[in-house]
């Protein structure tokens, strides 16, 4: 099979792709849409298997509820909402229906829009905090893809596990990353760029940027790897290791706040295993109204802040 | 203490009233290139009624305690509110043009006290019913006499909360503090509402205790009227449930779930804006 070159999509695209995928394969998927299928585009998987999709109307904690039922009987129940409202409106649904039975059950969420990137509709809708309650749960897999291929085999591998997953994906169409040929692997972190003085670990659309921040930091001297830890639960321990031993220093970039995202899951590898300086870029506020690429500037969530952290961390080196 | 009341107008100057109110909702809606023009506009005689003839309120004076309170439950209607709160005096109408855009306290969903008059945030839908019980209990334990008016969309009663607060009400006796409006205009983000999730407003909320008023949304004498018969005192809770068309007012956008949460072209503004001057089919 020939690989075909990186796409310009939402990640978000790529949802019914991969549901239709999995479809096909066999899984014995039911997908599950709260009133915003036009958005999370569950509706596209809808008209391809009008048996195997449903949607429950603005009822997102009843959503949960079904998928958890649904899976007792060994369906493998995807659900998706907005990353505002799912973890948000059904935590304690997801927490004691999915969570807590043994090992987890097979519901796996998909949530849209997650990050400020969701633009105009302004604060409420902007999730900050959906990484932290995601990755609160025990069983959850957590993973927050940078492109949308690696968003489509992202929802293909959470979907032939057995466990719970949340999955978020973005609304703007972001440049790709990977061609066809690219094997996402759960809990594994892709280096996309070698360095030596510092690692740049991001996910979502940070992967990116984080690309844009180590060229800048070539022009200044300054040679940094790039990690996409598209898995931010498990987190791929070995690689945060390998990148404080082989570059004393690290940034994390996600577009989640600092508290109990990407930041403090590499924080808490290092603390028990190679202290070394690191540096959080987040979005530590809550957000207001704009264009997407307008508020990734007004939220600093830029190369030249990524490179500034980096400059920050390594200068900290001891 | 300003004891503000209503304004009282007639029937024909709240029909102006209307039109202004439907011009910056599209106006709005085509500057940002993003917000939800159906909802609003289905929404605009009932808010017009409400805001100029029964909300006893002081646009000079935003924080008056004794004011009545209006939630905006259904929050991604905020061309409607923001232009409610403008033309009502709460704030220049200069500032509609910022909305959506960095900077502007104008966001996509209300942001309490980001602009005089936003009363509370909104934007999760399904609230609204449950901050109007918290500010009735509140008026009743300080001896004061607002009343607390939500407005909800028909989609949004799918929520789990709206029931639990409609329960809670009866229960509470906060039926002459607290009057719920239910737009009813049978579509929601995905498409009609009898599709995607089936509701039943006027048995639903009976069966929870409540009287129920049905209106022709879009009759300003209608709307004045159920509003004027919600405030009277009853044994029950009222509902004012209004029959309302999502897009009213725009052709192209009426009845259309495409028009949900979709920015009008250039040309489409031209178009609607003719309309809603033109005023077809608007009693
Ligand atoms: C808790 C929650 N879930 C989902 C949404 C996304 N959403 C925004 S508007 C809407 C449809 C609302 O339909 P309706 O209440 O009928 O509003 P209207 O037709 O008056 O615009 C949905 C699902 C939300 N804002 N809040
Ligand atoms: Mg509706």
């Amino acid at each position: 099979m020939t690989s075909v070159a990186p796409v310009t999509a939402a990640t978000r695209e790529a949802y019914p792709k991969a549901l239709i995928q999995l479809a096909e394969e066999g899984v014995d998927v039911v997908a599950i849409d709260a009133d915003l299928s036009v958005s999370t585009m569950g509706y596209q998987f809808g008209e391809k298997y009008p048996d195997r999709w449903m949607t429950v109307g603005v009822a997102e904690a009843n959503m949960v509820g079904i998928g958890a039922g649904l899976a007792a009987t060994g369906k493998t129940a995807f659900i998706a909402s907005f990353a505002a409202f799912l973890p948000g409106r059904c935590f304690d649904q997801l927490r004691t229906s999915v969570a807590q039975p043994k090992g987890g059950m097979n519901v796996k969420c998909v949530a849209s829009h997650g990050g400020i990137t969701v633009g105009e509709d302004g604060m409420s809708a902007q999730a900050i905090e959906d990484l932290a309650l995601a990755t609160a749960l025990i069983p959850f897999d957590v993973v927050v893809p940078a492109d949308f291929e690696s968003a489509r085999q992202a929802i293909v591998a959470v979907g032939k596990t057995s466990k719970p997953a949340y999955v978020r994906t973005g609304r703007p169409k972001v440049p790709g990353l990977y061609t066809t040929g690219y094997r996402f692997e759960l809990g594994k972190a892709t280096q996309l760029r070698a360095g030596s003085d510092v690692t740049l670990i991001a996910c979502g659309i940070l992967v990116s940027i984080a690309l844009q921040a180590a060229e800048q930091l070539a022009a200044d001297g300054v040679s940094a790897r790039v990690l996409d830890m598209a898995t931010i639960k498990p987190i791929d321990r070995e690689a945060v290791i390998a990148a404080a031993r082989d570059t004393g220093a690290i940034v994390t970039a996600e577009e989640h706040q600092t508290v109990g995202g990407l930041g403090s899951a590499v924080a808490r590898v290092l603390v028990e295993t190679i202290p070394v300086p690191v540096s959080m870029v987040g979005v530590d506020r809550y957000g207001t109204s704009g264009k997407w690429d307008e508020l990734l500037g007004y939220f600093e969530l830029t190369p030249q802040r990524l490179a500034q952290a980096a400059k920050d961390a390594i200068a900290r080196k001891r | 203490m300003p004891t503000a009341t209503a304004a009282r107008l007639s029937v024909d100057e709240l029909r102006d009233i209307a039109k202004r109110i439907r011009s910056h909702i599209v106006q709005m809606v085509f500057n940002a290139q993003s917000g939800h023009p159906g909802g609003s506009l289905s929404a605009v005689e009932l808010g017009v009624a409400l805001f100029w003839n029964h909300l006893r309120i002081d646009p000079e004076n935003p924080q008056w305690p004794g004011r009545d309170r209006f939630f905006l439950s259904k929050g991604h209607a905020t061309p409607f509110y923001y232009s409610l709160l403008a033309e009502r005096g709460f704030f220049s109408t200069g500032l509609l043009d910022g909305f959506r855009t960095l900077g502007s306290p104008l966001q996509g969903h209300p942001s309490m006290n980001s602009a005089p008059g936003i009363e509370m945030s909104g934007g999760s839908l399904g609230q609204g019913l449950s901050f109007a019980i918290g500010q009735a209990t509140a008026g009743r334990m300080d001896g004061r006499d607002y009343r607390c008016w939500v407005m909800m969309g028909d989609g949004e009663l799918n929520e789990g909360q709206v029931w639990e607060a409609a329960m809670a009400v009866p229960h509470f006796g906060l039926g002459d503090r607290i009057v719920a409006i239910v737009d009813r205009n049978g579509l929601q983000n995905d498409g009609f509402g009898d599709t995607i999730m089936k509701v039943h407003p006027k048995e639903m909320w009976h069966g929870f205790g409540w009287h129920v008023i049905e209106c022709d949304g879009h009759d300003m004498a209608a709307v004045d009227q159920a509003l004027t018969e919600a405030e009277r005192p009853h044994g029950k809770p009222r509902v004012v449930v209004a029959h309302t068309i999502k897009g009213k007012g725009v052709s192209f956008m009426e009845n259309n779930a495409g028009f949900h949460g979709k920015a009008p072209t250039a040309e489409q503004l031209k178009q609607a804006l003719d309309e809603i001057t033109r005023g077809d089919g608007l009693l």
